[in-house]
Order: structure tokens, then sequence, then C-alpha cells
């Protein structure tokens, strides 16, 4: 019946499982210490800043917008952090507030003018792509900011877990993501308004405030990975996050979400992290180059389109 | 005999849409299609058209004595049989002549375009039907009904021998049908045969020579038009006897719900497209607004909604006070709107019923922001059956249903709102009309539950037979106020919509909501 699904169609979910299971056989038979705790933990480590920032994504490109300054607002954010723990002498708490802050900020500006304004986000975000990376390297002088184990708490493993802070977190925001996007009013506004905006304006549905939002709770779920990524290295690099909007955009597309709106899962999106993140360290592990790591992974988001389109097709 | 179909079947999986068919079709002959959505008339056409190809069903074509073994859509237009779709296919970029070429270029040494030749050959075969309209207007400038008639062109510059017409008229002004089913009238004096399809049994009795009716994929029967009448057609069609088109339950109407005052309306470039509207909306009345495609019928309800325009003068009051200025308020305060165009503003095509059916009244369904999936489910679920919806599930994509079941679905969708007023923008487009008849008796049941209903519709039999009292709209302005029953007649209100000693009329397609997508 109308029952909105807490989990998406059995059959795409199945897909993406298989796809995942596929590489982790592929990967464990094919390279010697794959299941390693170094393979592992550094895939662990990866993932709750892509997992956070594809939550965002999903639910921004399910309005029909895009954000491709992800990367650069997560260094940005990151640079924030730093800055205010080492030279301001911030606490953890504080400091992670105000780099939420500042994603949500950026997210914000970003929603404002191309909904309010009608530019397309994918030109908008670009300029902020600039702007923000311009802004961190600013923030910092140009230099790291070696913050240390005020911060490396968020992304080791909890005593007696195998697992960090920085992964449940996220973890839970996956969670909470997926409730919003199929449980709640907003989200139900999200895909009207991704879908069809004209027939959701004429069915009384305020268009633009789903669309702003959606920005903004991006940006302040970057902001949120900007303080873990920190936490990975303990230091706060002002390049961080280069190229990180690719990984995240292939994250979900690949979980299918369509890059026209209206459609997405934010579940499919933490099965579309997972496959990218064990491509990526599974890659590295076979000894691939970062030139063949990169084909790969184009290969793979046209891949993931081309099988999405076949899909809508049938 | 130019066209002739014998026994032919077409099977979809388990499914016979087509049911040992015969049909045929002589030069010089307009043969009308009817049946209710379903009955098997697109699937007919699809046969004739090559999009089912030969050796895809059972049976035999035969055009101009040879067995017709058509492969593809290109085959068809080969074999001088043209198919004019409800969706025309135009470039909006490029000149009506470009557009009459499109695809058969004349080229010099094969390469480059011959203009010269293109214009000839559009102006010979516009002249030759009569069509005014130059050859070097771009084609983005002419209304719908003018796009047609550049479809029928572009068929005719290719020598088809027969025209297919998938409801032609389904988007045109009365005005546009007329000039239609005089052109159709003179290819039929030139010998050209042709199949018209069409919801309106009005044009097919004023058109046809023959009518052949379907029902459940099989062939009815075949009637010369001049000795069938509308009550025999409608029954072959149906398959039951239908006593009442227009239902009507009296009743007394209530307090004045809508009132509007001296409205005038200026489009988003600062054109007035509505001037001097006055009128009052009383609770359990339809009040009809009819009037020429452009003469301000679909701005006023979106208007009216908050969903068009800059408001220049006047004011709109609802239960005495000012309607809100935006879609969102609007709802709230008791207004819903019903669309015209229900693909585009009525429906998320892709979605589900249930997501479709709810989305103006989610806040009935939630706590707290909170959608409450078995609530919501229930009231859906006791919606679709009110409206005696048929679908199997209402997880469906609602894109999957036929057009009157996909209207029905907007309709539930503006309902739930539960609305003290109720702006229809023809309801009933493009649907069947057992379809029709559960549409006019929903609109029938809110008007004695004291809804307020602002009625728009081009077909005259149905507004006239559902309104209480008409508007006609001429030009933004009121061309006519028809208070009784009496007065209603389609001469007066096509009179009002025209004007006296006007005879130009300008076509344009509805305007968008202001609100518009990314």
């Amino acid at each position: 019946m109308t029952r909105p699904r807490l989990l998406a169609p059995p059959s795409d979910l199945l897909v993406l499982l298989l796809v995942l299971g596929a590489l982790l056989v592929l990967f464990g038979v094919g390279t010697a210490g794959f299941f390693g705790t170094a393979t592992l933990g550094s895939i662990a480590n990866r993932i709750p800043a892509l997992l956070l920032v594809s939550t965002g994504m999903t639910l921004l490109m399910v309005t029909g917008g895009i954000d491709l300054s992800v990367g650069s607002v997560l260094g940005l954010c990151g640079a924030v952090a730093g800055v205010l723990m080492v030279d301001q002498a911030w606490g953890l708490g504080a400091a992670l507030l105000a780099s939420i802050a500042m994603g949500a900020v950026a997210g914000g500006v970003n929603g404002w003018i191309s909904v309010k304004l009608r530019l397309p986000s994918f030109i908008v975000t670009l300029g902020m792509l600039e702007i923000a990376r311009g802004l961190a390297f600013l923030a910092t002088g140009s230099r790291t900011k070696y913050i240390g184990s005020a911060i490396e708490g968020l992304g080791t493993p909890i005593a007696g877990w195998v697992v960090s802070p920085a992964f449940v977190i996220a973890l839970l925001v996956v969670a909470l993501g997926q409730l919003l996007l199929t449980r709640t009013v907003f989200g139900r506004h999200l895909v009207a308004v991704g879908a069809n905006a004209e027939a959701a304006a004429i069915s009384g549905i305020a268009v633009d405030p789903p669309r702003i939002w959606a920005h903004v709770l991006l940006g302040a779920l970057t902001g949120l990975a900007g303080v873990f990524n920190c936490s990975r290295l303990g230091s706060a690099d002002p390049n961080a996050g280069v190229g990180f909007e690719l990984s995240v955009i292939a994250a979900v597309v690949v979980g299918g979400t369509s890059l026209r709106g209206g459609r997405g899962s934010v579940l499919k999106s933490l099965l579309g992290v997972l496959i990218v993140a064990t491509l990526e360290a599974g890659l590295v592990q076979m000894g691939a180059s970062e030139p063949i790591k990169r084909v790969v992974t184009g290969c793979v988001i046209v891949a993931a389109v081309l099988a999405d389109s076949g899909r809508r097709r049938a | 005999m130019i066209l002739s179909a014998q026994h032919l079947t077409k099977r979809f999986g388990s499914v016979v849409a087509l049911d040992d068919v015969s049909f045929d079709l002589q030069p010089g002959e307009i043969h009308a299609l009817c049946g209710e959505n379903g009955a098997g008339k697109s699937t007919l056409i699809k046969l004739l058209s090559g999009v089912h190809p030969y050796g895809s069903y059972e049976g035999r074509i035969d055009v101009q004595g040879r067995e017709l073994r058509l492969r593809s859509v290109r085959d068809a237009a080969a074999a001088g049989i043209a198919v004019i779709y409800q969706e025309l296919a135009f470039v909006d970029e490029l000149t009506v002549a470009d557009n009459i070429c499109l695809g058969a270029e004349p080229a010099r040494w094969g390469v480059w375009l011959d203009r010269g030749q293109m214009q000839q050959r559009a102006t010979q075969v516009l002249a030759q039907f009569g069509i005014a309209l130059d050859p070097a207007a771009p084609m983005g400038t002419l209304g719908l009904g003018h796009k047609q008639l550049i479809e029928i062109a572009k068929a005719l510059a290719r020598d088809s021998r027969i025209l297919i017409l998938d409801e032609p008229t389904a988007a045109l002004a009365e005005h546009e049908v007329q000039r239609l089913l005089a052109i159709l009238a003179q290819l039929r004096a030139r010998g050209i045969a042709c199949i018209y399809i069409s919801h309106r049994l009005d044009e097919v009795f004023a058109i046809a020579d023959r009518i052949s009716v379907l029902r459940d994929g099989a062939a009815v029967c075949t009637l010369p038009a001049a000795a069938a009448d509308r009550a025999s057609v409608v029954r072959h069609m149906v398959g039951r006897e239908i006593t009442e088109l227009y239902p009507r339950r009296r009743t007394a109407p209530g307090p004045t719900r809508l009132q509007v005052e001296d409205l005038s309306v200026a489009d988003a470039r600062g054109a007035t497209r509505l001037q001097g509207i006055s009128f009052a909306l009383r609770a359990g009345e339809v009040l009809g607004i009819g009037g020429l495609m452009g003469a301000g019928r679909s701005e006023l309800l979106l208007h009216l909604f908050g969903a068009w325009g800059r408001r220049s003068a006047g004011r709109v009051l609802l239960d005495g006070q000012p309607t809100p200025g935006d879609t969102t308020r609007a709802l709230r305060a008791g207004i819903a709107l019903v669309s015209e165009d229900r693909r585009r503003y009525g429906l998320h095509l892709e979605e589900s019923i249930g997501f479709n059916l709810s989305l103006s009244s989610l806040g009935a369904v939630s706590r707290a922001g909170l959608l409450q999936p078995d609530a919501e489910a229930a009231r859906n679920a006791e919606c679709a059956r009110a409206l005696h919806l048929k679908a199997d599930s209402l997880a469906l994509p609602v894109g999957r249903l036929s057009g009157g079941n996909q209207q029905k679905v907007v309709l539930g969708k503006a309902l739930l709102a539960r609305p003290r007023v109720v702006l229809l923008d023809e309801p009933t487009r493009g649907i069947d009309i057992g379809a029709k008849l559960e549409i006019y008796r929903l609109i029938d049941r809110l008007r004695a539950d004291g809804c307020a209903l602002l009625l728009v519709s081009s077909e005259l039999p149905e507004l006239i037979g559902l309104s209480d009292r008409i508007l006609m709209l001429r030009d933004g302005t009121i061309g006519g106020r028809f208070e009784d029953a009496g007065d209603m007649t389609p001469e007066a209100l096509l009179h009002a919509a025209i004007g006296a000693g006007s005879n130009t009329t300008t076509t344009t397609s509805p305007p968008p909501p202001r609100a518009s997508g990314s």
C-alpha cells in the first residue's frame, strides 16, 4: 500500500549488496592481507566523512540539486576547527559546533543563491569550491595546523569496540537521514520538489524551502565531516578534501540516486559508500597506481549511471 | 478501398488487446473510431502505423490492394500512412518551413540545404489547404492549434494518402476545432482517407462518414454516421444504457464563499491579461467559466490560487477575508486547484498513487512532522474507494494508470485537503466517457456537500450541463454572464466568447505557475 518503505525495494538493495560482496571476495582472494587490520582500518577511517556527506548529498540530489563544493567546504571547516583549537585553545566540542556552523553557512549561501536567484546549483557550488578552498588557506596561513591528541579520540576505536566514535555517529546520521527522507513530511516534500516542482507548487507545497534546507543540511554535515577528517590525521590541512566531492557523488550515484532529482535512498548511498571505499582501498592494496585508481573509479560511475538508466527503462 | 484490415488480433502476453478486429477505409472517407480508453483504439493504430511491426500480430492489412508488412514507423510513412499524435514533435527554434521539411530536407548536391525549395514546398502545401501561416515564422510562436495543422501539412507534403488523427482536438479551443474540421473536409474532397479518433462525439457526428465502435478489444459495430445517433454510440461504447449524462441534485446555494471584485492581473512581462473581473461564488454551486483558449480562463484560476500573475487592481475575498498570494497558504485557507495539464502540474508521474493522493494533505497524516504510515495508507485507501479508482495497488506509479484514473487521483489529492472552494480546470480533458461520468457525479456530490466550484471547460455541452451559472471570458474581460439555464445555449455562449464582429482570436498556451521548476 502507500506505506513509505523504510527499506528500499529489495531488488536494488540486493544488487548493491551483491556488488559489494563480489568486490570483497575479489580483493580478498586477489590480494594478500586485504582482510588485515591495515586495510580494514583504512576503510573504516575513510568512511565516516564519506557517509556523512553522502547522506547530505543524497537528500540534496533528491531535490534535483547538487553541491560540488563539499570537498573544499570540508577543508575549510577542518581548518576553522584547527585554528580555533590550536590558536584560540577552544575545546573540541566548541570547535565542532563552530565547524558545523561554518558548513551550514556555506551550504546556506549555496542554497540561497541557487534557489532564490534561480541559478543552477552546479555552477554556484563550483564557485563555492574555489571560495572555500581559498578561505581554508587564508584561515590557516597556508600551513597545516597540528592539533594532536585533543582531536584524535574521535577517530580512534573506542576501548573494547572495533569502531571509532566518528563511525558510530556517521551510522546514526545515516539512519536519521533515511528516516527523514522516508518518514517525515519534510522528506516527502524533498521528493515532491525534486520529481516535479510545478506539480508540487500546485499541490500547495512551498518549493523553495526544502531545496534551501537540503543545501544547509549538507553543509552542516560537511562541517562535521571536516572535523572527523582532522581527527584521522590529528591535524587540519588546508588541502584536505581535494577531489572528495567526486568520491561522494560517485557513492551516491552508485547507490542509485537520480541526478535528475525525485529519487534516492540514504540507505543505498551507504552501500554506495562501502562499494566506493572498498574499491579504492582494494586497488591500493593491489598496488594499483593513482592514475589506474582514477580510471577505475570513473568507469564505475559511468557503469552505475548506465545500470540506473537501464532500470528506469525496464 | 484504400485500406483493409482483416481479423487483427494482438496479444501482450496473456492479455488480448485486440481481438479479431476487421476494419476498412475508403478513399475520401473520414472513419471515426470510438471507444473508451483501453478499448483497443491505440493498439489498432499502432498496428496500422508500424509501431507494432508485421509478425507481432495475427491477421492481414492491405493498403491499395497490397499486403502491408511494416517493419517500422518509417515504413508506414513510405506506404503513405501518417499518424498525427496528441503530443506533437516539432523543433520550436526552426521555422514552419523547416519543420514541414524536417527529415526530408531538399538538398543541393546532397549537402547544402535548399532553402528556396523548402520555402516553396511549404508555401505550396499551406496554400493548398488554406492555412494562412507564414512559412518563415518560428514554430515556437505558434499556438497548439496551428502546430497541429503544420503536422498535417507535413504529412501531406510527403504524399500521405491515409491520415490517422489520434485525439486531435483534445487541447484545442472551439474555433480551432472548427478550423481543423473544415480542413479535414477539404482533404476528404481530395480523396485523402482519414481515421479520426475522438472522445468528443459532437465532432465525430459533425465530420465522420462512418463510425466504428471498439469495446474491450473487439469491434462492436460499424455504422454510417447518418444512421447513428449519440445515444446508440455511447451505448455501444459503454455497453450499457446511459440515462443521464449530467447528474444534478437540486440544492439551494448557500452563503457567498469567493468574492472577486474588479480584478485586473498582469503577467510576468507586465501585460494585462485579466481586466475588470467581478463575480461571486456561493457554497453549493458550480460557476462555469468559458471562453476561447487564451481568453484568460486558466490564468484566472491560477491567480485565484496564488500561483500566477501580479494583481494590478481589485481584490479577492474568501469568506470575507483577502485570499493569500501563494499556493501553500491558499491551500491551507481552503482553496484547491485541479490543473488542466495533469501530467505537468497535476501529478508526480513516477511516484506512487498514494504519494500523489497524500501530497496536499500530509499534515492530516503526520504528527510533529513525522508521517504516520498506517493512518496515511488507510485514509488513501478510503479515498481511492470513494473515487472508484481502478488500481491493483496504491503503491503503483500513478503514470501507469489510464487518463481517467489519473484524473481521479488529481481530484482525490485536492479533495483530501478538504477545500471549501475547488477550482477545476478542464477536469475531463482527454478521458473516456465512463471516467467522465464518474467525474461529473463527483462534481455533483461536492456541490451537494456545500463546496463552491469554479469549472473551466472547453466543451460547451459539458459546461452547460454542469454549471448553475456561466461566465464567458473574452480577451481577459467578461464577455457575458448567463444566470438562467434557459439562456445557456451553445450559440449564445460562443457569441459571448467571440464577441460581435470580432473574428480575430489569439491562441496561446497556458501560463506556467509562478513557482516553477529549477
